[in-house]
């Protein structure tokens, strides 16, 4: 069943348009992705479906209740980690998880229990009596998702989780997303590190400008709009040539991007074409064989880099 | 569309309650010494020269004005600085909204919150003062509900400019253009007989002049003249209470 299904949703803030007509569908147990750059609309869309933003055009319904009216229904069985780090200050640790769970009814024994058990799985046991704002951006970001965890959410939202992180932390936070999947919670997430959306989500939804640019599972979106490998060719000197050195290396090609003082070759077979490229003796700084990425498929689709 | 749940209000109350638990000793000086202060300052100083007002020493005259001003400025701390840093830079709301309680479950419970920081203040004030024998009635026993009365009035009026200002630093404003105003003319320090006839005019229409009135009428045992202001005062607490609701929202959820 589908635990989140949107068509042509759409969200205005004034003249703006923050999201541009989306429809999607998030099926119970996957984990599903948004991967945008910023201003792409993704943390409105996260908030359409947190009943904080109310759709100006369009189908929006979560657990199949429609949003905004069951809001409150739909909150009740919604997990969910803001961008922001939304915690309390004046409280513990431990507190944060225990008053959250108040929220969703449950008893003070109930909810003290239930923090216990998220202080382990968080390992935050050892900070569980200290104020927040002595914990790490990542042990907060970790705190975040314990919170959202108190009340055994359906469906996870996760706005950016790990931005901000360092590399270590955000590999800590991927195992614990990793492991929430496998015990079968469904999650949504939205990102701008193409590496995150490759590695936890089954299907992601590639944003720019309010719209969906592409979906499907992220290998399947790479062969379909990349190929496997792609050639990474830096040009020498400030860029000037870099679209006379396209314009030779492309026929060699089974496509191309072109993005500053870089020239991307996209291919199945990339030691052939680096051989080829090679013997054409282009003014090149650099040349780098590597997997086709999702960063790739952004470039082929928007012109521009996920992060500039 | 108002969405409002108790229970919502409830767990946000029983939240603030948890919290003040935890800070409620920086909240004294501001909260309890001030009044005290003011208390040693006027009531003795001014009072050793002036000893009675409407037939009441000048002590208990000003001791119980400053009860109800103890309890204002409970509500008013609250639901200003308070609520402004919990709300702009925790975004502890943010955070709150995606659970099942609403804008609207936050704001009555923010201000019901608000209330009872006046009860908490107006009462250790008057118990305090009671050892002086200032206290006169039993009437007396029914002022911490006066106060939550009057504090629900000064809560929703400020979280109201709270969910509108642009800035903290406005809050300067919302003290000197109208709670020290307040302060110095709703008749806790002197009678307003003696001033032009507009200023008891405009006096009437703020609600600290109603709670000073009250909880003298109250303490010193004359309840028959307390109940104008007490239907004053809740009239205009049910009347604002959807207000600060209804802005929060719009700042919430948009
Ligand atoms: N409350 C708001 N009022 C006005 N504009 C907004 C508001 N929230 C977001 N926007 C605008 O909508 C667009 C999308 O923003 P957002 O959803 O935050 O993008 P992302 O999360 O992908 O970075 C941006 O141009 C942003 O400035
Ligand atoms: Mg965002």
């Amino acid at each position: 069943m589908a635990l989140v299904e949107a068509e042509e949703l759409v969200k205005r803030f004034g003249n703006l348009v923050a999201v541009d007509g989306i429809s999607f569908q998030v099926q119970e147990g996957e984990c599903y992705g948004f991967l945008g750059p910023n201003g792409a609309g993704k943390t409105t869309t996260m908030r359409m479906i947190c009943c904080t933003a109310r759709p100006t055009a369009g189908v929006l319904r979560v657990f199949g209740l429609d949003v905004p009216r069951h809001a409150r229904a739909i909150k009740r069985q919604l997990g969910v980690v803001h961008q922001a780090v939304t915690l309390d200050d004046a409280l513990t640790v431990r507190e944060n998880l225990v008053v959250y769970g108040r929220y969703f009814d449950l008893t003070w024994e109930e909810a003290r229990r239930r923090a216990d058990e998220l202080l382990t799985f968080a390992e935050l046991e050892a900070r569980a009596d200290d104020r927040v704002s002595k914990l790490s951006g990542g042990m907060q970001r970790r705190l975040m998702i314990a919170r959202a965890l108190m009340a055994n959410p359906r469906l996870l939202v996760l706005d950016e989780p790990t931005t901000g992180l360092d590399p270590q932390a955000r590999h800590a936070l991927w195992d614990r997303l990793r492991q929430l999947k496998r015990a079968g919670v469904t999650q949504i997430l939205t990102t701008h590190y193409m590496e995150e959306a490759e590695h936890l989500c089954d299907r992601v939804a590639i944003v720019d400008h309010g719209r969906i640019v592409a979906e499907g599972p992220p290998r399947e979106l790479v062969e379909r709009y990349v190929g496997r490998e792609v050639v990474e060719l830096q040009v020498a000197g400030d860029g000037a040539l870099a679209g006379a050195v396209a314009e030779q290396a492309a026929g060699l090609a089974e496509g191309f991007e072109v993005a500053g003082d870089r020239v991307f070759l996209h291919t199945r077979d990339g030691e052939e074409l680096l051989h080829r490229v090679r013997a054409l003796r282009l003014p090149l700084e650099a040349v780098v064989l590597r997997r086709a990425t999702l960063e790739d498929v952004f470039l082929r689709l928007t012109g521009r880099r996920l992060r500039e | 569309m108002m969405d409002f749940s108790p229970v919502g209000a409830f767990r946000f109350w029983q939240r603030n309650l948890l919290i003040f638990r935890k800070t409620f000793a920086f909240t004294v000086p501001e909260n309890f010494l001030e009044p005290v202060l003011y208390l040693l300052a006027l009531g003795l100083g001014l009072g050793a020269y002036l000893r009675e007002i409407q037939g009441l020493p000048y002590v208990a005259f000003v001791a119980t004005g400053l009860a109800a001003s103890a309890a204002m400025f409970g509500a008013t701390f609250e639901c200003t600085y308070n609520a402004y840093v919990q709300f702009y830079y925790d975004r502890s709301y943010d955070a709150i909204v995606t659970t099942p309680l609403s804008a609207e479950d936050v704001a009555v419970g923010e201000v019901l919150w608000g209330a009872t920081r006046s009860v908490i203040y107006g009462t250790a004030f008057l118990l305090v003062v009671a050892l002086f024998g200032v206290v006169r009635s039993p009437w007396a026993l029914t002022l911490p509900g006066v106060f939550f009365v009057s504090g629900v009035v000064f809560s929703a009026v400020a979280l109201a400019f709270t969910a509108l200002t642009p800035s903290i630093d406005l809050f300067t404003y919302y003290f000197s253009l109208w709670i020290t105003p307040m302060f110095m003319f709703s008749g806790i320090f002197f009678p307003l007989d003696a001033l032009p006839g507009w200023v008891q005019t405009a006096a009437w229409f703020t609600p600290l002049y109603h709670v000073v009135r009250a909880t003298r009428a109250l303490a010193f045992g004359s309840p028959a003249v307390a109940v104008p202001d007490l239907v004053w005062l809740a009239v205009v607490a049910v009347a604002f209470l959807p207000l600060p609701a209804v802005l929060l929202r719009r700042r919430l959820v948009q």
